[in-house]
């Protein structure tokens, strides 16, 4: 019965409930850890919920506008320099963690969107324009300067060897 | 814009297609804050200080470990890197700390495979975890040279 119930969920709903059980095991060993990791998940909930607003919102927008012919001439093999210039700013300027753009980008690579291109928006994610200060701070502007520009620089180098070692064959 | 992109039947299409993804990525990234939620509170800030070795070669390597491992904010690895630099750990191996942290997940990886392809997100972040180290000495060395 588990292992037919098992088939009818998706991978994502077997992940979420691995974590949960992750979750009933360290409970019964230690429940404070529990409760201090699920208010860290209702804060981090409570913090994101715009974000994916936003994400599920440029989904949307790109579902209506976005014809795989239009995501291709952007970001897909013929889009050139000007496809490494829209995922390295993107990158840069998306806000939030990571994971919340996977959806998006899934969905772009469905349209056609260049792996390579991928790797270097998701590079790019590091680079956190309202952190720089911050960095500044701790690490002094000299070191932020040539840290940024190399991420910058390694964010292309890591596109095209992802795409040459991982990139799906089409 | 041939055809109207505003026609009721290509907005209900748009809608349905983001909700399909919506419900495919709910319990993706809900298990991503859980597990994240659990790495950050059950992993203290000071424990990253004390796995270092003060070796040059194997404290880099360390650093990216640690970074790819941690999830959480990237102030915090910012934090932690600043206590790394002050109790004297090598300039290379904090910085492939916050490279990896922000550049590698090994938490998000579940996620990262469901959602973009499993060989991309391994090959994404092995290659990650290595020009993480690789930066962390190009910064170092550039550093020097300034």
């Amino acid at each position: 019965m588990i292992k037919r119930l098992l088939k009818s969920l998706s991978a994502g709903w077997i992940f979420l409930l691995g974590v949960l059980i992750i979750y009933l095991a360290l409970g019964i060993l230690s429940f404070p850890i529990i409760e201090n990791a699920l208010l860290t998940f209702l804060k981090l909930i409570e913090r994101l919920l715009p974000i994916l607003a936003v994400v599920f919102g440029l989904m949307f927008f790109s579902n209506l506008f976005l014809q795989t012919k239009r995501v291709s001439s952007y970001l897909g093999k013929e889009s050139g320099l000007k496809g490494w210039l829209i995922a390295i700013f993107g990158g840069i300027l998306s806000t939030g963690p990571i994971y919340m753009w996977y959806p998006l980008l899934g969905d772009l690579k469905e349209k056609g969107m260049r792996t390579s291109l991928i790797a270097a928006f998701l590079y790019n994610r590091a680079v956190k324009i309202p952190l720089l200060p911050v960095i500044i701070y701790y690490f002094g502007s000299l070191f932020t300067f040539v840290l940024t520009g190399y991420m910058i620089i390694f964010s292309i180098v890591n596109g095209f060897m992802v795409e040459r070692i991982g990139g799906e064959k089409k | 814009m041939k055809g109207g992109v505003w026609t009721l039947s290509r907005i209900k299409q748009a809608i349905m297609k983001t909700l399909r993804s919506f419900k495919q990525t709910l319990p993706i990234l809900l298990g991503v804050l859980l597990l994240i939620g659990l790495m950050t509170t059950s992993i203290p800030k000071h424990f990253y200080s004390k796995i270092f070795t003060g070796s040059k070669i194997i404290d880099p390597l360390y650093g990216a470990i640690f970074g790819s491992v941690a999830a959480g904010n990237p102030i915090t690895s910012y934090i932690i890197g600043g206590e790394l630099r002050e109790q004297g750990i090598s300039m290379v191996a904090m910085t492939a700390f916050i490279v990896s942290w922000v550049t590698v997940g090994l938490v998000q990886l579940p996620a990262e495979s469901l959602m973009l392809g499993r060989k991309f997100a391994f090959t994404r972040n092995i290659v990650s975890f290595i020009t993480a180290i690789i930066i962390a000495i190009l910064t170092v060395f550039t550093l020097e040279l300034l």
